[in-house]
């Protein structure tokens, strides 16, 4: 088979522009996301360094909220999501055995909606009354109250929603209509199934979030009261509205990152994936049970107490299936002949570290105890160590497992070492310390605190800068191995089974023009 | 020489348009959690929107002699609305099922006639249910002219049937300008005029058999 004029394209910007091809468009997806994750994480020091010491001193208040808010939306947004739909874009159709996404001029849009939400994000910082300062949540009445800033903050929200629609329609109709002859859904890899899970989990949500924020628009300028209680609204509606699509979201971010961790661990552990179908269908019970757990956000609001005793015992029942996975990627290392390079890293410690937010999650979800825990550092650091143990770990660990296979080079295994260590330490003494905190009654959210808080929140800061720091290594890691390096073998790992596996590092332009067959 | 293969144009088109579907779907979902909202807190009696009762119907309760419950009573004049207003009295012990009446104290201090509505709230939420009025000044718009002042009373009975652990009730009111201009004009926000009706009739169409 000739492939040599198929592998032609414009070259330059009009390239990456213009292309429809999951390949480009996945790398897209991946530089937007880190570069977003660079923007994300300065302002994450700003907070750290107002949080140095008590009293105020960088930053005036106003400003300081303006960074937790938009360093949370840049992070979920900008960074997470669009990071792992680039996965998906560029592993995918080679780990199913198409020869492209199902709609690829769709997903060219999908993509370059992106950058310009990002834009009219950063952008609002710049407004006169400065960006959306009410937290990430977008809670009625401030998001009602604020000024321009906030307008350009809800119409980026809708954008990046949007991407992240089309980008799902797409996904699902990639696995469900254009795998290889022979694979089942049952042989799927496990990335692509959490996906596929994930994906409807977005376009069942994410709607709902664009209601959610239309409903705000249109109180703040065409005169109707959903959440205005002037209007005979209510702000509380929102927050049922919004954590309808939270909670959810919290899983879009975590499952991608569970089926990155199912590739991962057999492969280093040299033994198939303990527990296949529960793997499958551990995953889709988190998925389902996600949609009836939205009001453990909001326990401190007034709710009945059937309501708080129901969403208690569903939240506390998501461990289950919770459980199950972790006990399946442990039954997998069980006896395995088990190597430590990066990838495996990255792995086994988002496992454990997601582990040890899903703790304080539980803790968190007993609804007595959250009264005690609401609005503090304790669920800054439960949320962290669930989202950065999971969908950065994740990322970090996809990306080195994958990356030989996309560049056709290895990366530096030493360098790579170094930078999971320092990102390990660094994280954990970044937030490990706000549990403390949080039980001891540091309120987030706010610039100032109580002289007996200073230590802990050095250590904060200081594993804060050591965190970002360690970043550096990724990008010369990430950018090294795209130019040099030792050359990749097709099969990368010694112990990798996939069809990904079967390709040329790097792979062709196109890839499976002709259906591969499935054993 | 392998044929290269076609994609499934139509079934993914087919497939995407459905899901597009749900997509709309789905965002119509978010519009209708606002009346479903409503209709559970109604259904529940958890949002503080407190219930009306006739004064015969009141009279005929049963008091509960045994206990007693602490009523506090609050109240605010948003920014739109230039006028000094509280409660004439802070507190009351009160025996469930014994009729009450308690004043709440107005003054103009803009220098034009203003009409204003109240907007009553009672704490904690579940109790809002058994916290009925008779007659209170937010039934109606008061409408006060420059310097005016008023008192304004508010009669009310809690229902027996009150959990037993509740020990203290908060009733709360929130005045807002009924004029949209002028509300802006004091820098402030005005009471939607539907939200109005909503208000005044709310209580009303939530009494018992009417």
């Amino acid at each position: 088979m000739s492939t040599a004029h198929h592998d032609e394209h414009p070259r330059g910007i009009l390239r990456w522009l213009t292309t429809t091809n999951h390949k480009d468009i996945g790398t897209l997806y991946l530089v937007f996301a880190f570069t977003m994750a660079i923007i994300g994480g300065l302002m994450s020091l700003v907070i750290r360094v107002e949080l140095w010491q008590p009293g105020l001193q960088m930053t005036d208040p106003h400003f300081f909220n303006q960074m937790t808010t938009v360093h949370a939306l840049v992070m979920i947004f900008g960074f997470a999501m669009p990071g792992f739909v680039g996965l998906a874009n560029w592993m995918i159709p080679i780990m199913i055995g198409a020869p492209d996404m199902a709609l690829p001029r769709l997903n060219n849009w999908s993509f370059w909606i992106l950058p310009f939400a990002a834009t009219l994000l950063i952008l609002s910082l710049f407004m006169p009354g400065g960006g959306p300062a009410g937290g990430w949540t977008i809670y009625p009445p401030l998001s009602v109250q604020g000024g321009i800033g906030t307008d350009f903050a809800l119409l980026s929200i809708h954008m990046l929603g949007m991407s992240s629609i089309l980008g799902s329609i797409n996904i699902i109709a990639t696995i469900l209509n254009m795998r290889a002859p022979g694979m089942t859904l049952m042989k799927m890899p496990m990335f692509v199934w959490t996906w596929l899970i994930t994906a409807f989990l977005l376009i069942a949500v994410m709607p709902v979030l664009a209601g959610a924020v239309t409903m705000l628009i249109t109180d703040r300028h065409f005169g109707t009261h959903f959440f205005e209680a002037a209007g005979g609204g209510d702000p509380l509606l929102f927050q049922h509205v919004f954590w309808f699509f939270g909670h959810p979201e919290v899983y879009i971010l975590v499952l991608p990152a569970f089926g990155v961790f199912s590739q991962i661990i057999p492969t280093f552990a040299r033994k198939p994936l303990f527990g296949y179908a529960s793997m499958v269908y551990a995953t889709a019970s988190i998925a389902f049970l996600s949609f009836i757990v939205w009001a453990h956000h909001m326990y401190t609001v007034g709710m009945p107490m059937g309501g708080e005793l129901f969403f208690m015992y569903a939240t506390m029942l998501i461990a289950v299936p919770t459980g199950v996975k972790v006990f399946n990627w442990i039954s997998t290392m069980w006896r395995g002949s088990m190597t430590f390079e990066t990838p495996m890293l990255w792995a086994i410690g988002g496992v454990f570290i997601f582990t040890i937010g899903g703790l304080s999650g539980l803790m968190l979800a007993i609804t007595p105890a959250d009264f005690q825990y609401h609005d503090t550092y304790f669920v800054v650091a439960h949320f962290h160590y669930v989202i950065f143990g999971a969908s950065v770990f994740g990322l970090f660990g996809a990306i080195t497992y994958w990356l030989p296979k996309w560049t056709g080079h290895m990366y530096n295994e030493t360098l790579g070492k170094w930078h999971f260590w320092l990102t390990m330490i660094g994280f954990n003494l970044t937030f490990f310390p706000q549990h403390f905190l949080g039980l001891a009654g540091m309120p987030r959210r706010i610039p100032d605190y109580a002289l007996q808080f200073t230590e802990f929140n050095r250590w904060s800061t200081v594993g804060a800068f050591l965190t970002i720091g360690a970043q550096l290594i990724f990008f010369y890691i990430a950018i090294k191995a795209m130019k040099s390096g030792t050359k990749a073998t097709d099969k990368v790992w010694e112990g990798t089974d996939g069809l990904e596996w079967t390709l040329p590092s790097p792979p062709p332009y196109h890839t499976f023009a002709v259906a591969p067959k499935i054993k | 020489m392998k044929r290269l293969r076609k994609t499934p144009a139509k079934a993914n088109r087919r497939l995407a348009v459905k899901l597009g579907i749900v997509t709309l779907a789905m965002f119509g979902f978010g519009y209708a959690l606002a009346p479903m909202y409503d209709l559970m807190c109604q259904a529940f009696g958890v949002n503080g929107k407190t219930g009306r009762m006739e004064a015969q119907a009141a009279a005929a309760k049963p008091v509960d002699a045994s206990r007693t419950v602490t009523v506090e009573f609050t109240g605010l004049a948003t920014t739109g609305l230039p006028w000094e207003f509280k409660p004439m009295t802070r507190k009351l012990e009160v025996h469930p099922g014994a009729t009450q009446e308690i004043k709440y104290w107005v003054r103009n201090t803009g220098n034009e006639t203003i009409t204003g509505q109240a907007v009553p709230s009672v704490a904690p939420g579940v109790t809002a249910a058994h916290f009925k009025k008779i007659e209170c000044f937010c039934f109606t718009q008061q409408t006060l002219k420059p310097g005016e002042a008023r008192e304004m009373p508010v009669r009310f009975v809690v229902d027996p049937a009150l959990d037993k652990n509740v020990q203290t009730i908060t009733l709360s009111y929130t005045f807002f300008n009924t004029d949209k201009a002028q509300a802006k004009r004091y820098g402030g926000e005005a009471l939607a005029q539907s939200g109005q009706d909503d208000h005044a009739h709310h209580a009303a169409a939530r009494a018992p058999g009417s």
